[in-house]
């Protein structure tokens, strides 16, 4: 009866656990999901062709090497050579941008950040958001600014792709005293205003849908840097389990014959 | 040839035990000869499973000292070198951080079983202390660990932790200075983390739980039911002269131990392969970021298993009184058993005032652990961690008194087999 109460109480803990697991992965407020996946290697490759060809002239991938790329993503070293390798870097070298920090640092007013773990620390879902929500402000030195990271240095280097969005706002709320209320739920606040939504103000050579691919893609791609492990580590912990699986049920088995004699 | 390879086999050990008189009779003593009582049930198996996640710890922390960089320009990079670069360098580091969250879960369970069983109580009591100062020493160990690989997380959450001992009056600031070497968390405190870290805090652990299970052996094991199986009578299969209801450690408990280990290194599989972070439980976002004194991460909290203490710390009004509650609060810990004044020992034969109170005791501790890994911002958050804080001490500071009045049923002579 204790016992069972005592094992009940070990479960509640377990879910109260469990049930908290969300809300840290959240911490960042609700964003719409990417639903990208690391071991989707067609949109990984995908991806790397635009980060090569949009990213790189300003982004480093200090951790990641182009052996690897070509390794975990089915590629020739032809293939990663001639058709994602921008920067002249030789085949068993770290991705770096060929900017050099110091006039980065003075033409954006802070170096770019290296890309190679952007999607462990921030998460896909911030990535995607960020990347398709570039607008145009007259008020920012590059003329542009961006709803997920509020006057990022970064201007939209898709602009061509997904052509140029302007953003709608609305003064916020006020209650009956005069005094201004959070913005409604889904609605981000940028400079004391609410921002409702984009609009296209000049298209791009892609339509919506093509761009948010796009978007997923490179996220995609950014996702796999982020751990490039991660596309092996599953595949080998299936065979784990297995195997710890009979292992257990051997021992369980031993178990249960040497404490046949145990009353 | 059988024959052959067991007489050599038995005149080997003959030549060893000839010329180490200790060996055999250790081996005697702490497993074929060990009686334990033979109603274990599952929270019995966290002990031995604390075991295993040390040596998981020493064995893929020393492979992890082979490639890591003990120095602030080069600890980050040298933990993305691990993790791609180094052949299984990530299943090593994945091992070594899971273990390392999972230290905590197999601690916190086995602790919270010799508070349901009054494992602590008399002849006990050094068993206890001893797992206590474990827990501290597996504290620190912890918190110096998480220094290492730099990130943003690393570097902030040892800002504030090391800041604690600023709020000592007279000395406090001059101290916080001598325990980092410098201004701020630099080189040389990642360098003396990494010397503590590896070297010192492991040779005080190993230590003390080679004496936590000398003094255990010494008094023997509790069980379930508090009975003391050493006062009941004699005479088993295997010794006319030894508890009747013990039974010998090996091979009874190692065999059923090994299922507990096969179960454990399933559940943990499940995280180092398709989870390691565990959403940021276990790795923490904001440590995927090298450490950066100029930038402020938005939330500054220690790992989970901190948590609740954490907690206690940001809902007192003041620095040193929430420094002073803080640490109080481990040191309740130590003197449970003086302050349980109960005539039995297990859970199942106390009465509803300690059912309730220890449950209470846990949900408190694990609701503050929710607490503490928040932002800290809910004015009403706070409110419920002061109670939750407030009956954290009254639990134990009124332990005397309710442990005594609260009703007990008759404890039965023998121990109970449940199934």
């Amino acid at each position: 009866m204790i016992k069972q109460a005592m094992n009940k109480l070990g479960l509640v803990l377990v879910a109260v656990l469990a049930g908290s697991i969300p809300a840290f992965a959240n911490e960042g407020g609700t964003l719409p999901p990417a639903n990208t996946r690391p071991d989707n290697i067609p949109a990984v490759q995908r991806g790397a062709r635009m980060f090569f060809n949009y990213c790189v002239g300003c982004h480093s991938l200090k951790y990641v090497r182009y052996s690897r790329i070509a390794e975990d993503l089915g590629l020739t070293e032809e293939q990663v050579m001639q058709n994602l390798n921008t920067t002249g870097g030789k085949f068993g070298e770290v991705v770096i941008s060929s900017m050099p920090p110091a006039d980065a640092q003075k033409w954006f007013g802070k170096a770019p950040p290296d890309l190679s773990l952007e999607a462990r620390a921030k998460g896909p879902d911030w990535i995607y958001n960020y990347l398709k929500s570039f607008y145009v402000d007259p008020a920012r030195p590059l003329g542009w600014n961006n709803s997920v990271f509020p006057n990022v240095s970064m201007p939209n280097v898709l602009w061509e792709l997904q052509g140029t969005q302007a953003a709608a706002f609305e003064p916020k709320p006020k209650d009956a005293k005069g005094v201004d209320q959070a913005c409604p739920h889904g609605q981000t606040e940028i400079e004391g205003k609410c921002l409702t939504g984009f609009s296209l103000v000049a298209a791009g050579s892609q339509s919506a849908q093509q761009f948010d691919e796009t978007a997923r893609d490179i996220t995609a791609f950014l996702q796999y840097v982020g751990e490039p492990v991660a596309l092996k580590r599953e595949k080998l912990g299936l065979w784990v389990l297995a195997y710890l699986g009979l292992f257990t049920f051997l021992a369980y088995l031993l178990k249960r014959e040497y404490w046949r004699d145990v009353h | 040839m059988a024959n052959a390879i067991s007489r050599a086999w038995g005149g080997m050990c003959e030549w060893f035990n000839e010329r180490t008189p200790g060996l055999l009779p250790v081996y005697r003593k702490h497993m074929s000869e060990y009686y334990a009582p033979k109603n274990f049930n599952i929270w019995y198996y966290f002990g031995s499973l604390a075991l295993l996640v040390l040596v998981n710890q020493i064995v893929t922390g020393i492979f992890l000292t082979m490639n890591y960089k003990p120095s602030a320009k080069e600890a980050f990079d040298s933990v993305e070198y691990i993790m791609r670069d180094v052949e299984w360098g990530w299943l090593i580091r994945y091992m070594h951080s899971t273990g390392a969250s999972a230290f905590f879960i197999v601690v916190y369970l086995h602790m919270f079983r010799g508070l349901i069983y009054g494992s602590y109580q008399k002849p006990r009591e050094l068993v206890w202390l001893l797992g206590m100062l474990i827990y501290l020493a597996l504290m620190a160990e912890a918190f110096m660990g998480y220094v290492l690989p730099w990130g943003q997380m690393s570097f902030w959450g040892a800002k504030v932790i090391i800041s604690l001992f600023g709020a000592i009056p007279v000395v406090g600031d001059q101290l916080v200075e001598w325990i980092m070497g410098d201004y701020l968390p630099a080189d040389a405190t990642l360098n003396r983390f990494f010397a503590l870290h590896v070297v010192a805090l492991p040779l005080v652990l190993l230590l003390l739980v080679v004496l936590h299970l000398a003094a255990l052996h010494e008094v023997g094991s509790n069980n379930p039911d508090g009975v003391e199986i050493k006062k009941g009578p004699k005479g088993n299969r295997w010794d006319p002269h030894k508890p009747a209801d013990g039974i010998p450690f090996h091979p009874y408990y190692t065999v059923k131990d090994l299922v507990g280990v096969g179960v454990f290194l399933i559940i943990v599989s499940l995280v180092i392969f398709f989870e390691p972070t565990v959403g940021g439980w276990f790795l923490e976002h904001d440590n995927f970021v090298e450490a950066n004194r100029l930038v402020t991460p938005a939330h500054i909290k220690p790992v989970w298993y901190f948590t609740p203490y954490y907690a206690m710390l940001r809902v007192v009004p003041s620095k040193l009184g929430g420094v002073l509650v803080m640490f109080s609060a481990i040191a309740l810990l130590f003197l449970m058993p003086w302050l349980d004044r109960s005539p039995v020992k297990s859970i199942r034969y106390r009465g509803w005032i300690s059912k309730i109170a220890l449950a209470l005791f846990a949900f408190a501790f694990v609701w503050l652990g929710k607490i503490g890994a928040g932002p800290g911002t809910d004015p009403v958050e706070t409110l419920i961690g002061r109670v939750l804080t407030f009956y954290y001490f009254v639990f134990f500071i009124s332990m005397p008194l309710w442990t005594k009045i609260d009703a007990t049923k008759p404890v039965p002579e023998r121990v109970t087999m449940h199934d």
